[in-house]
């Protein structure tokens, strides 16, 4: 049991530091595509599109492969590309990152879009600038409902950081399939432990989000 | 050459193969998490309590622990329970598993469609003196039914592309045939490259398809509420 416990526990480094990796790199992502997507020009727009279809329309599971493999080899026969030697953490972190900021950008786009017709208006009658109406204006009320669907995000990046263990980084799932590997008797429990310590992971922003849940509505104008 | 069209080739058809069990696999998992999303629902209206309470952590506690970790407890860890413990085959794990993970989210689409039906409506209901039966199959489930239809769809797009995950276990799908064949070749962009095309030609136009049901039914649901306030108003009887 002690010995689960500390194998576990080493798993939970590498699980954290590249759910926060991602998590920040993610949301950069999701907001600079979420404001692009309503960006004035047509190339902007649709190149962000294209990307936002590509990795919400193919699979986690083979983004990271595609990555930690893939990659790799068409770095290597394209010339003007630098030899690309991906170490597995941050193959993780491109394929969750791009995944789920293409995900949480359509967020972004959807709560900018939420905030009412008139808060533009009043914006505009106010003579603020482009910039000035969203930084002073739209943000702030959107921020604020796009916080539930941000923390459903991060439980569901918290959990497809299980897939790492895949291309064989040493996270929770990992150090657990290790450790049952060596003691078959264990593996009931060791499983157990695993889904546990997941949970326990996750419970708070559970809880995060239930809170925004019920906050989100205050102090919005939206349609 | 980056692409090698001759590998291409060679692979294709393999990786179509796998499309079959990777298609079959998903609606499988699609049914299983339709039907037990309905038994989570009917769980949680038991009158006590404490089971309800039950219920939900145990719907939480599946929801938010990875499904890859759930498939390699029911694979690896499920035959090893003393007395009830089954050897599963990696199909059968992995329909198990997904359709469970899944069944959680499933059950909050219903609830959701359920708790949208007006109250007024359950009291109409009482007041007509209805069976129970009669004012689910004719008043609640007619209304909370059509909103979440393309909800519903798009679980059966997330499924299908949860697929992949079952690889791990060992079910040959797309992802496991062409990790394979890179394994023998040591070839990967052209194998994977054909598996994410196939990803996106397959839930590309369904997304698009869930979008236009989604606002279509947003349209018919506007004109309600439309024709509603019109005789609120006394502009039309």
């Amino acid at each position: 049991m002690v010995d689960v416990f500390q194998v576990l526990s080493k798993g939970i480094q590498t699980t954290l530091l590249l759910l926060l990796t991602s998590a920040v790199l993610a949301f950069i992502i999701a907001v600079m595509a979420g404001l692009g997507r309503l960006a004035k020009s047509r190339w902007i727009r649709w190149t962000i599109r294209v990307y936002v279809e590509f990795f919400r329309g193919t699979s986690l599971v083979v983004q990271l492969f595609w990555v930690y493999y893939a990659l790799p080899m068409l770095a290597q026969a394209l010339p003007f590309l630098p030899p690309l030697n991906l170490s597995s953490f941050w193959a993780g972190v491109i394929a969750i990152s791009l995944n789920y900021g293409a995900y949480a950008s359509e967020t972004v786009r959807s709560c900018i879009l939420a905030v009412d017709r008139g808060q533009h208006e009043a914006a505009i009658a106010l003579n603020m600038t482009r910039f000035q109406r969203m930084r002073l204006i739209i943000l702030p009320q959107a921020v604020r409902m796009m916080l539930p669907d941000f923390g459903n995000n991060f439980i569901q990046m918290l959990k497809s950081t299980s897939l790492v263990s895949l291309i064989g980084l040493t996270d929770i799932t990992y150090a657990g399939m290790v450790f049952r590997n060596n003691h078959i008797d264990l593996g009931i429990l060791t499983f157990a432990m695993m889904l546990i310590f997941y949970f326990l992971l996750a419970l708070p922003f559970i809880w995060m989000t239930r809170r925004a849940e019920q906050s989100v509505s205050r102090g919005v104008a939206s349609r | 050459m980056i692409w090698d069209w001759n590998v291409a080739k060679d692979v294709f058809p393999l990786i179509f193969q796998a499309m079959w069990l990777t298609l079959g696999l998903t609606l499988a998992c699609y049914a299983v998490s339709l039907i037990l999303g309905i038994g989570w629902i009917l769980l949680r209206r038991i009158p006590w309590a404490w089971c309800r309470w039950a219920v939900t952590a145990v719907m939480e506690f599946i929801r938010s622990t990875p499904p890859l970790v759930q498939l390699y407890f029911l694979f690896y860890a499920w035959p090893l329970v003393p007395h009830v413990g089954v050897t599963l085959s990696p199909v059968a794990a992995a329909i198990i598993g997904l359709g469970v993970h899944y069944s959680t989210y499933t059950a909050e689409v219903y609830r959701s469609g359920i708790d949208a039906v007006d109250k007024g409506q359950w009291e109409a209901a009482v007041a007509l003196n209805f069976s129970r039966v009669r004012t689910w199959t004719k008043i609640i489930l007619p209304q909370a039914i059509p909103p979440i239809i393309p909800m519903l769809g798009n679980y059966l797009i997330i499924m299908f592309k949860e697929i992949p995950t079952t690889a791990s276990i060992g079910v040959m799908g797309m992802m496991l045939t062409a990790k394979m064949y890179g394994a023998q070749h040591w070839v990967y962009l052209e194998p994977f490259t054909i598996v994410a095309f196939f990803f996106l030609v397959m839930s590309y136009p369904s997304s698009l398809l869930i979008q236009y049901l989604e606002k279509k039914m947003n349209r018919r649901l506007d004109k309600k509420e439309i024709l509603r306030q019109q005789k609120q108003k006394g502009v039309i009887a």
